[in-house]
């Protein structure tokens, strides 16, 4: 299988690996996949007071275009808003690593997992409101 | 370009033994008379290197060069033995025996015995790779007419009882096909002992050319078998089509080297098997597909849990290996060997089949143990489920999402 450069270079110098404290309020957690599908990615944004994302990481097992896919949206949402945040689409990771047709799922599962991080920081900061 | 990576995928294919290269030469550009040509002194020297290659052949398995019938290799040989034989016999039963965890060349052929109206038992074998013989036995019906069961496994290196099988089939009446490409120079084989009907031998995979190979066909008591290949009647009628003797030649003298040297050489293999071995179980979490001592040295199949197959490949370029998961293909399907072992998905999809032979250095295995040291820890690294396994989470009790 033949990897794009953008791939390659994601996949030796993977960025963003590694976890937040998921305890922390102000920390949002995703994880989708599966390991009997070959992939599963775990994705945590951590957003500030003013509701920009401020730091982003990602734990992924899977092939190469799936890890290659998580560390690139990590780059992407620094500095984002969590609403800019959660318009990122497939189509745009898959456009960026040129990944073939067979691999688009990667991305899929990328988009999937910015949404269910961003889904869980909404939840939790709607809860931290209700306690206020 | 880059340096090839080692090459560690002896079962896939072994390079040609330029001992039997030199042997083959000769037969290409001056001695190429056709050996079916019984008129002059080119046709007669064919025919005479022929035969002397088919003693060879029958030499390391002790059986008469009589019994040895030239076919392009081992699939050929598998569907000629299997069809043949089913075909032949088919008055007298429409059943048939075969493992689960054989190789697709005959899985296939006996597939297609289904839709010609044969029925076919696929038996799962035991979780270390290996037949039980009382299931096996159990499976015999009164019209079971054929089994095949390959001696030594393609994937993982598992060695069946052979003798056991054959003495089941015996007393049941029943011809017993084996498929031996894998195990040619690496067991011995004693045809003139085993209670064995038909044996598929491949060139290639020990040292010779690709594109030759024989078929072992029983003389006493005489096995008959249809021929699937039709026209000049070449090998009695059994496999027409010219012969092709820088080939033969090239299997012969293979099969001459593993027979002369063969002790000597899985002597060495097997210490360099322990060595790999003794690296890789270093690595945490890692699992042995297949028996231990019942399987050639030179095959080691392990699983790294918590990797994903395809991201490993990717990460050890620098060795030339096969992966459970069929990874180079679009679908990501984990190897129906594995499964058939009762290993789970995720256990088929990040094995590694580490496969070694004649031109292997203590300097590769030890570079391999290496690579593989540092490549697994980097994407256990990276892995979520490694993470959770390290927080004591039961991965298989997690609620997935599957997609």
């Amino acid at each position: 299988m033949a990897y794009s450069d953008k791939v390659l270079d994601h996949y030796e110098n993977p960025r963003n690996v590694g976890s937040l404290d998921k305890n922390d309020p102000n920390v949002g957690t995703g994880m989708v996949g599966a390991p009997a599908c070959g992939d599963v990615m775990k994705l945590m944004i951590k957003v500030d007071g003013t509701g920009l994302i401020e730091d982003a990481k990602f734990k992924t097992y899977g092939c190469g275009s799936a890890i290659a896919s998580s560390s690139l949206v990590t780059e992407w949402l620094k500095g984002k808003t969590v609403d800019e945040a959660y318009k990122i689409k497939n189509s745009a990771i898959a456009e960026e690593l040129a990944l073939p047709p067979v691999k688009i799922h990667c991305s899929v599962l990328a988009e999937d997992a910015i949404k269910a991080a961003v889904a869980d920081i909404r939840e939790k900061q709607a809860a931290t409101k209700e306690a206020k | 370009m880059d340096r090839m990576p080692i090459y560690l995928d002896y079962s896939a294919t072994t390079p040609v033994d330029q001992r039997v290269a030199e042997k083959m030469i000769p037969y290409l550009t001056e001695q190429y008379g056709n050996p079916a040509s019984r008129s002059h002194p080119y046709g007669w020297t064919a025919e005479k290197a022929v035969e002397n290659a088919r003693e060879e052949v029958a030499k390391l398995v002790n059986a008469d060069p009589r019994e040895i019938v030239w076919t392009s290799g081992a699939t050929e040989s598998n569907n000629l033995a299997i069809k043949g034989a089913a075909n032949f016999y088919s008055d007298k039963g429409k059943h048939i025996i075969t493992l689960a965890t054989e190789h697709k060349a005959v899985i296939d052929p006996v597939r297609e015995l289904e839709r010609q109206g044969f029925t076919a038992t696929f038996l799962e074998p035991n979780d270390d790779g290996l037949v039980d013989i009382e299931a096996f036995k159990a499976a015999i019906r009164p019209d079971t007419v054929l089994a095949s069961v390959m001696f030594v496994n393609n994937e993982i290196g598992v060695i069946q009882d052979i003798e056991a099988i054959g003495n089941i089939c015996r007393e049941n009446g029943v011809i017993f096909h084996v498929d031996a490409a894998q195990a040619t120079g690496k067991v011995e084989i004693d045809l003139a002992s085993l209670p064995v009907d038909l044996m598929a031998f491949s060139a290639h995979k020990t040292y010779g050319p690709k594109g030759i190979g024989a078929l072992y066909v029983r003389r006493k008591p005489r096995i008959r078998i249809e021929a699937q290949v039709h026209g000049g009647g070449h090998e009695r009628g059994m496999r027409s089509g010219t012969l092709a003797p820088h080939q033969i030649v090239g299997m012969g003298e293979a099969f001459r080297i593993a027979r002369l040297e063969m002790e000597e050489e899985n002597a060495r293999i097997r210490t360099l098997h322990d060595r790999l071995l003794n690296g890789l179980k270093n690595i945490e979490e890692t699992y042995v597909n297949g028996d231990l001592k019942k399987r050639v040295p030179h095959n080691l199949n392990i699983s790294f849990n918590y990797v994903e197959g395809e991201s490993l490949i990717m990460a050890i370029k620098g060795i030339a290996v096969s992966s459970g998961s069929a990874c180079t293909s679009a679908s990501l399907e984990p190897s129906y060997v594995l499964r058939a072992l009762g290993r789970t998905d995720e256990l088929a999809h990040s094995s590694i089949r580490f496969s070694i032979g004649r031109f292997t250095t203590e300097s590769d295995v030890d570079y391999t143990i290496s690579l593989l040291a540092e490549k697994i820890e980097k994407l256990r690294e990276l892995s979520p489920l490694w993470e959770m396994f390290q927080d004591g989470i039961d991965i298989s009790k997690v609620e997935w999402d599957e997609h």
